[in-house]
Order: C-alpha cells, then sequence, then structure tokens
C-alpha cells in the first residue's frame, strides 16, 4: 500500500472562456476561495492506492447474487478501479457465475457529506437554480465511484453555507461519520448568479480547507449545472487521485426519435440531448475526435456508406474524400491526425488508415471475411484493435499500427465492438461467448486485460447489451442495452456496478464517449 | 197596335242582333284576358353526343330553345337561346337547362357518362422490364454469418443470369441484408459481402459488372420483423431492385 499525500496549493485559475449546455461561449469566472482562517497547504489525509497481490484477491465467484457489499470505504485512487479487476482475472474460469468485482472488498472510499447547498441571496429563482445544482452536484459525485457519499438522512438539521457555519463534531462523528463535507451557497443577483463551494477535511478541524471556489455566471438552468459539473470535478480530481473527473464530458450516440438514424449528443449524465446531424437516411458509428472538435460516422448517401466529418465547432459538415465501396467505423488515433477505417472499396471489407482528411489510405489487413470497427490504443497510439470474420464468427483482434502482429484475442462466440480503455491496458467490447445452436447465449459486455487475454463479465442477464465506450477517466463504461426492452444507453462503473440508464426516448444506440 | 207590334219586333231583333254579334266577337278574338300578344310558354331540349365518353375525352353538348329571353346551363352559366359547346368533364356530369322566358320557363337535362379509361396494363399487353425483373429475379438467401452461395440457391442464380443476360439493357442493384443478430457495424460489412457474393456470381454467368450496384443495408432494413429463424432467413438476403 502506497500512500500519497495530496498537496493543495491555492493556484489561481485564470477566468476561463468555456462552452455552455447550449453550446455557446460564456464567460463563466472561477476563483479560488482564499483559506481564511486556516493556514495550512498540506492536506494530511491520504489517498491510499491498492495494488494487490492477484492471488489474494479471489473474489468469490459462487456468489451469485448482486452482491450488496458495497463496503463503505477509502477508495483506490492514482489509479483507475479498473487495476483492480485484474485481481479477479484468476477467477475467469468461473466465468459463467457471477462475480463481483472492483473495490467493494478491503478499501474504504472516502465518506464524503454533501448537504443542499443554500441560497445566498433572497432572489425568487435561487430555488430552482439551486434544485438542479444540487441534484446535478450530488449525481456528479454519486456517479463517480470514487467516494461514498452519506446519506442526506444522517445530516445534523442544520447545514453549512459558509465555513462559519461547520460545526466540526455534527459531521466527523457518527452518525454521519463523514471524513469530507462538501458545502456551499447559491445567489443569484442582478443577473449574475454566484456558487460559493468548499470542501473540508472535517477530521482535521485544525486546517480543514481542501478546497474552496467562486464560480459567477449567467443565470440559467444550464449555468448551474454546468458549475456543479465543474465543482463536482474540482473535488473528484482531489479525492480520486489526481484524476480529471468527467463531469463536462459529452457521449455521442445514434438515435432514431427524428424519425431517420441521426448522430445525437448529450452531457455524461444524460442531461441536454440534442440532435447533432441531419441527414435524412441512415447515420451511425459517430466518433468524436480526441480535441473534441469534429465527429467521423458512417452515413448512407446515393453513393453508398460513406465516411462523414463534421465540425462541432462550426456545426456543420466538412468535406472527406469518398472512398468508394462500403466505409463503415471511423475511429480517431490517440493525436487526432489519423483515422482508422472498414473500407470495402477493394472488394472486401478490411482496415484501412489515413490522415484525419481521408488522404493516405493505407490498407492495414488482407484477409477474406468482414473486417471492421478498429478501436486505437488511445495511450499509445501504437496498436488498433478490430473485429474480424476470417475464421468465421467475428473474433476481436488486435494489430500494430502498421498491419504487423495481428493477434487473435477471442477464443470462441461471437465478439464485436471493441474499444480500448484510456490507460491502454484494456479491451472492452459485447461477447456472445457461447454461440451456436441450442446456446441461447446472450451478447453481454466483456473486459478483457490486453497483455494476458483474462477477462471478465461485466454485464449480467440484461438483454442484448453491444458497444461499449470507455469514460475519459476509465472508471465508467457507457453501452447499450435492450435490458429494458429496446435499445437505450447505459452507463456502469467499470467495474459492472451502478448501472442506470442514461436514454428514454426512442432507440439509441452505439454511444461514444468524448475524450476529455 | 200594328206600330206597337213592330217596336216589339225591332226590339227582339235588334236584340237578337246583339246577341249574335257577341257571339261572333268572341269566336275570333276574346276580348277579355288582356297579355295576349308575346306569351307563348317556352321551350327547351338538350343533348350530349356522344352520351358516354372516356376520362378525358369531349363530348358535343347541344341545346335548343324557344320563347325564351334567359337560358342557362348549372355548371356553365349564361348561354345563347340555342347553341352548342364542346365539354370534357372528369366525372359523369347531368347538365340541367334551364329556359325562363314571358311564357313561363322551361327545364331540361342531359346526361354525359364519363368512364375511367382502362388500367393500362391491359392498354399496353407486353409487359415491361420492370415488370419482367420483379416476377422473374429471384433473390438469394444466405446462412447466417456466411456470404458464400449455398447449394441451395445456385438455381435461382442461374435463373437470375440467364434472365439477366437476355436483358442486357436492364440495370439493377443489389441490397446485402442480414438478419438482427449481431453488431451493426459487422452486419453492414457482411451484407456487403453478400452483395458482393452476389455480384461475383453474376458476373462469372456472363452479366456485366458495369450493370451491378451494390449496397449493403446490414440489419437496418429488415424484411421481417420477428426475432425467430423464419424470419431471420427471410432477412439474410441478396435482394435485387430495378434500377430505372
Amino acid at each position: 500500500m502506497n500512500q500519497f499525500d495530496i498537496c493543495v496549493t491555492a493556484i489561481g485559475r485564470a477566468a476561463s472562456l468555456t462552452r455552455n449546455m447550449a453550446g455557446e461561449l460564456v464567460g463563466l469566472r472561477e476563483s479560488n476561495l482564499p483559506m481564511r482562517t486556516y493556514r495550512s497547504t498540506i492536506l494530511s489525509y491520504g489517498v491510499f492506492f491498492f495494488v494487490l497481490p492477484q492471488n489474494s484477491r479471489r473474489m468469490d465467484a459462487s456468489d451469485s447474487q448482486a452482491s450488496g457489499s458495497r463496503a463503505p470505504g477509502l477508495a483506490l485512487a492514482g489509479t483507475f478501479i479498473t487495476l483492480l479487476l485484474l485481481s479477479v482475472f484468476v477467477c475467469s474460469s468461473f466465468a459463467q457465475d457471477w462475480v463481483r468485482t472492483g473495490t467493494s472488498l478491503g478499501v474504504q472510499k472516502v465518506r464524503l457529506a454533501v448537504p443542499d447547498f443554500k441560497p445566498s441571496s433572497a432572489d425568487p429563482q435561487n430555488a430552482a437554480l439551486l434544485k438542479t445544482f444540487n441534484d446535478t452536484f450530488w449525481n456528479d459525485l454519486d456517479n463517480s465511484g470514487v467516494v461514498e457519499l452519506v446519506s442526506k438522512s444522517f445530516y445534523p438539521l442544520q447545514v453549512p453555507g459558509q465555513p462559519a457555519d461547520v460545526t466540526f463534531g455534527l459531521w466527523n462523528a457518527p452518525p454521519p461519520d463523514a471524513a469530507m463535507l462538501a458545502f456551499g451557497n447559491l445567489g443569484a443577483a442582478a443577473g449574475k448568479m454566484t456558487v460559493q463551494g468548499w470542501l473540508f477535511d472535517v477530521k482535521n478541524t485544525a486546517s480543514p480547507q481542501v478546497l474552496g471556489k467562486q464560480y459567477t455566471d449567467v443565470v440559467t438552468d444550464d449555468a448551474a449545472r454546468l458549475i456543479a459539473h465543474r465543482f463536482a470535478d474540482e473535488i473528484i480530481l482531489r479525492l480520486g487521485g489526481g484524476i480529471p473527473g468527467i463531469a463536462e464530458s459529452k457521449i455521442f450516440f445514434v438515435s432514431d426519435r427524428s424519425g431517420h438514424k441521426e448522430i445525437w449528443a448529450m452531457d455524461y449524465d444524460g442531461s441536454n440531448q440534442h440532435q447533432i446531424t441531419h441527414q435524412g437516411s441512415i447515420s451511425l458509428s459517430p466518433r468524436v475526435s480526441p480535441d473534441g472538435s469534429r465527429l467521423a460516422f458512417s452515413s448512407l448517401t446515393k453513393t453508398g456508406w460513406e465516411i462523414m466529418l463534421y465540425s462541432l465547432d462550426l456545426n456543420r459538415l466538412v468535406s472527406f474524400p469518398h472512398l468508394g465501396g462500403t466505409n463503415l467505423s471511423p475511429s480517431w488515433s490517440p493525436d487526432g491526425t489519423r483515422l482508422a477505417l472498414a473500407s470495402s472499396r477493394g472488394g472486401d471489407s478490411e482496415i484501412y488508415i489515413c490522415d484525419a482528411s481521408g488522404a493516405n489510405l493505407h490498407r492495414m489487413t488482407a484477409n477474406k471475411g468482414p473486417d471492421v470497427s478498429p478501436t486505437w490504443n488511445r495511450k499509445t497510439g501504437a496498436q488498433i484493435a478490430f473485429v474480424s470474420g476470417r475464421t468465421g464468427l467475428p473474433q476481436i483482434y488486435t494489430m500494430e499500427a502498421d498491419g504487423t502482429n495481428q493477434t487473435r484475442m477471442t477464443d470462441q462466440g461471437y465478439a464485436v465492438s471493441p474499444n480500448w480503455s484510456p490507460n491502454g491496458q484494456f479491451l472492452t467490447f459485447a461477447w456472445v461467448r457461447k454461440y451456436g445452436p441450442g446456446e441461447p447465449g446472450s451478447s453481454d459486455i466483456y473486459l478483457m486485460d490486453i497483455a494476458s487475454k483474462q477477462w471478465v463479465q461485466l454485464t449480467h442477464d440484461g438483454g442484448h447489451n453491444d458497444f461499449p465506450t470507455w469514460s475519459p477517466d476509465g472508471r465508467h463504461i457507457a453501452f447499450q442495452s435492450g435490458r429494458s426492452g429496446k435499445e437505450e444507453i447505459w452507463e456502469m462503473l467499470a467495474d459492472g456496478t451502478k448501472l442506470h440508464q442514461l436514454t428514454f426516448t426512442g432507440r439509441n444506440s452505439q454511444a461514444n464517449w468524448s475524450w476529455k | 197596335m200594328k206600330h206597337r207590334n213592330l217596336k216589339w219586333f225591332a226590339l227582339v231583333v235588334a236584340m237578337g242582333a246583339v246577341l249574335m254579334l257577341g257571339a261572333c266577337k268572341k269566336k275570333t278574338a276574346p276580348p277579355p284576358p288582356p297579355p295576349p300578344p308575346a306569351s307563348p310558354s317556352p321551350t327547351a331540349s338538350i343533348s350530349v353526343s356522344p352520351n358516354t365518353i372516356e376520362k378525358g375525352q369531349s363530348a358535343s353538348l347541344t341545346w335548343q330553345t324557344s320563347n325564351a329571353t334567359d337560358v342557362s346551363i348549372d355548371g356553365i352559366g349564361a348561354v345563347q337561346a340555342s347553341g352548342s359547346q364542346s365539354v370534357s368533364p372528369a366525372d359523369s356530369t347531368t347538365y340541367h337547362l334551364t329556359a325562363k322566358g314571358a311564357g313561363g320557363s322551361q327545364e331540361a337535362t342531359a346526361r354525359l357518362t364519363v368512364t375511367q379509361p382502362p388500367a393500362p396494363v391491359a392498354a399496353t399487353p407486353s409487359p415491361t422490364d420492370e415488370d419482367l425483373f420483379g416476377q422473374t429475379v429471384k433473390d438469394i438467401y444466405f446462412d447466417y454469418d456466411k456470404s458464400d452461395i449455398r447449394a441451395d440457391q445456385q438455381a435461382a442464380v442461374q435463373a437470375d443470369s440467364a434472365f439477366l443476360n437476355q436483358h442486357a439493357n436492364i440495370n439493377f442493384t443489389i441490397e446485402g441484408h442480414c438478419d438482427e443478430r449481431g453488431s451493426t457495424e459487422y452486419n453492414l460489412a457482411l451484407g456487403d459481402q453478400r452483395a458482393s457474393s452476389v455480384k461475383n456470381a453474376l458476373t462469372a454467368a456472363g452479366v456485366s459488372a458495369a450493370r451491378i450496384k451494390t449496397i449493403s443495408y446490414g440489419k437496418e432494413k429488415p424484411f421481417c420483423l420477428e426475432s425467430n429463424e423464419a424470419c431471420w432467413q427471410q432477412n439474410r438476403r441478396g435482394h435485387f431492385v430495378y434500377q430505372k
């Protein structure tokens, strides 16, 4: 066990231009609040980094329930939750059983109390803004997977809106028994909304302030949501081992709710769903560029299936050459300079790589049988995983980015839709492991350690699941599932817990999470 | 006395003469009814020839009236006292002629029946290329996750290529379709291979590749929406579409 100390330095941040929910540029002013009565610079609370010996982490594979044993805990930080999953790969021989993997055993997450922010002015808009802010803020922290939120029923009757209001004894002892307290206030006045937020280490009464932030923005619901995302990300950054939070990330997906399959986008928590493309045909396989400026997708045109490029800055299509044949499943290299894609321009569907402009097209594979769905190693950009039907049913393969060293990763069944983890270590993909007559296998989401080819099943008994996509922090996976009766986008932690539905209207599929 | 008799005789004669006169005058020109000079009742007649036409053709409408000052036909309006006009209604029509004059009014009607033209099939006895294409060319069906043409589909491929070789002017598209199982992207690639596979079989049989377009729909446009093998088999196909 390593212990890190986190230095909390009061680095002032310049006011930053940012994009609000509606896509307009707004000036959101953000500043650090002074540590008024406290003089500390070093936070004495520790973040624990767990790398457990693999053989000591055999989870009880016979546990066939969705274990309720989410022990409280100070969480894993400094690495991905998924790193811990490595420890259960030893159980892969029991994989038909439910395996509850992840962070719940032996590791404690930070207990964080989050009382509702209080109004700081008498403006009548405060109530609605506070509702949006508090709901968003709570959900962001709850979804993060790095803290355990203390139930609100344990809170004292008087909750603080200012540092001076904090009574440490009410928070750091049972019933709340919180290690951390996030609180603050929100007020609209003269067309401006100001939010002050603090994160206190309530067990360290001498110098409790970990974080103090003030945000000023226009008085809108979207701005309240954006500030909640910002402040939640600040907290997750500090309590989650220095990995930036994802509360401002976006998920792109395919929806038929307009009558045609078009590309849509939403915030990572399912809010603010809006249509991006208006092709009026069938548009599939959205992949957003690493810098978030462009969206590559595949669309049915008069000339067949073409790769299309949409500028999210200009809000219009930008040109991409017609390649000939059927062109599918574009994928960005992590530096954003190249695209991998599947094209049948040579007769058979093969993996090609080209520049982001479509120039310099090179074929990487040459096999009978379809090769589709490339995904780059997001850490190194040096390898590509893809799907190949060269031996019959589709399987996951990896290769170097120059096409050499093609290696089959899955041993059986029907394996499709690979997505490479941000840390470069894992693949997640959809797999019907037992496939064939009399084998009513369902398509589930799996995770594979690339070096060892050991895998673990993340979804169970929930209809057809496909197209997993990693969150930028590597802690979450979004995917499509038919478990609600029709295809919708769902999200879970990368250990399979905290499953929840993000879309509810129409049929939605092929989620693609932004890179940051 | 004699004078008195004569007086009576003269009175009787005079009375008789008056009576006679009155009776005769009444016969020739009756004085009491005041308005007689131009008061005959109007007459009206209308006819249409022919009285049955096909839609789009025209017919001749002829009418005659007399003793009328105000002549109109419903749907046409005021017209001359007599005349004819060519009409070409879309639907069967009854022409209603009204003639009003000092002597009253008179009405007459004529019915024109409009028949719908016979179906074009009947008009063109020989079927078009498109009809022949639709009737003759059979889709090619595939096994699950396969894009090679199986043995029981070879006969269909031969029949299709024979027809297409006879009708070298027909251009067409082969659509590759898949069943609902598996991933969207992989099925699009598989559908592409199915379409190519059918195309290759046809070109091997002598059909020019320049006449053939291929497109994959993967599992995006299924023919059958149920989740069972019979339905899935319907959806695993190379589908021929006539290209106009």
